[in-house]
């Protein structure tokens, strides 16, 4: 999708959430010199084109008691890769779920999943049933949990 | 008598400092059909809360009630759009591994970083984790390359490849 310099405008002006009010989406526009309709119409687009892959609200769950928060890192052989990630991106409890790149001989991990709970028993246990249900005990993983956290916005893109 | 203001935001950061202490704020039961059926599909409509309220069996003015109060309590940190990765300007995963006792002091100047909206500790020896975005591929390599220099520790550069999972929230049942 091919993004022009209004909708730019418009990203800088949603990136950091809708007014609260009756009507976010005019309040917006007015900001912008942008009619309720339009800014609507460039949202549903930005949707429909997959710029924004989500609208809603942003849940912060570690204010909720979800604070065992695993990122569990796998060295999957490449031709099981895509089996492998499918499996555990569908599951419930995974947030996400991607590969990235190996960085040898430091860093073997080729895939990232991230699994929210709010004990960190409970998580290391749900671990181990999926290494078992989904077939995974070949695949050397580790489980990095998370600790003080520095820094949390969403992202800003201008 | 009135409660003088310095003294009721001192209790105000105390609540909050509570919060982040491990004591989570309970949710009604309402609060809690909002944050599950809403973190997607925001009506598109010119009256999106009104429209949410009518769909829960309330009012437009409790519903923007509770999502200020959650807004400021730090339970949401927004109402709006989740951008893909990748599609507008240039992003990355990045790690370093710093000696605990200077893991703070790092961390403080990763986090001074504008680019920077990510920044954890994690429990291992690549002990801090951060997402860096920036308008450009350019930029962001940049920057990256700029807080080698500064910190004096390599960078773990691991950008997203491929993506599995469409990332639609989750729910409070995990």
């Amino acid at each position: 999708m091919v993004l022009n310099e209004q909708d730019y405008r418009l990203i800088a002006e949603i990136q950091g959430g809708l007014p609260l009010s009756s009507h976010p989406y005019a309040e917006i526009g007015q900001r912008i010199g942008l009619d309720e309709e339009t800014v609507i119409g460039r949202i549903d687009a930005m949707l429909e084109g997959g710029v924004i892959k989500r609208l809603g609200i942003v849940v912060r769950h570690h204010e909720l008691g979800y604070t065992a928060n695993a990122m569990v890192v796998w060295d999957v052989p490449d031709e099981r890769l895509d089996e492998v990630g499918a499996k555990l991106g569908a599951l419930d409890c995974i947030t996400l779920c991607y590969q990235r790149p190996r960085r040898l001989p430091d860093w073997p991990y080729n895939l990232f999943c991230m699994i929210h709970g709010r004990e960190r028993d409970k998580v290391l246990g749900y671990i181990d049933r999926l290494i078992s249900s989904e077939g995974l005990a070949e695949i050397p993983h580790k489980v990095l949990f998370s600790g003080r956290r520095f820094k949390q916005r969403g992202a800003r893109y201008q | 008598m009135a409660t003088p203001a310095p003294l009721i935001k001192q209790a105000i950061k105390r609540t909050r400092r509570a919060n982040s202490d491990g004591h989570p704020i309970a949710l009604n039961d309402l609060e809690k059909r909002l944050l599950n059926e809403y973190q997607k599909g925001l009506p598109l409509s010119p009256t999106p809360f009104a429209d949410i309220a009518r769909r829960l069996g309330t009012s437009e003015a409790l519903v923007l009630k509770i999502l200020d109060r959650l807004q400021r309590l730090g339970v949401i940190s927004r109402v709006g759009p989740v951008f893909k990765p990748k599609q507008v300007g240039a992003s990355t995963l990045a790690a370093m591994a710093v000696p605990e006792a200077l893991l703070a002091a790092v961390a403080d100047q990763i986090s001074a970083y504008p680019e920077v909206n990510h920044n954890y500790e994690r429990e291992d020896s690549y002990n801090l984790w951060f997402v860096v975005t920036a308008p450009s591929q350019q930029r962001l390599e940049q920057v990256l390359a700029e807080m080698e220099r500064q910190t004096g520790y390599p960078i773990l550069y691991l950008p997203l490849q491929k993506q599995f999972h469409i990332d639609l929230g989750f729910p409070l049942w995990c």
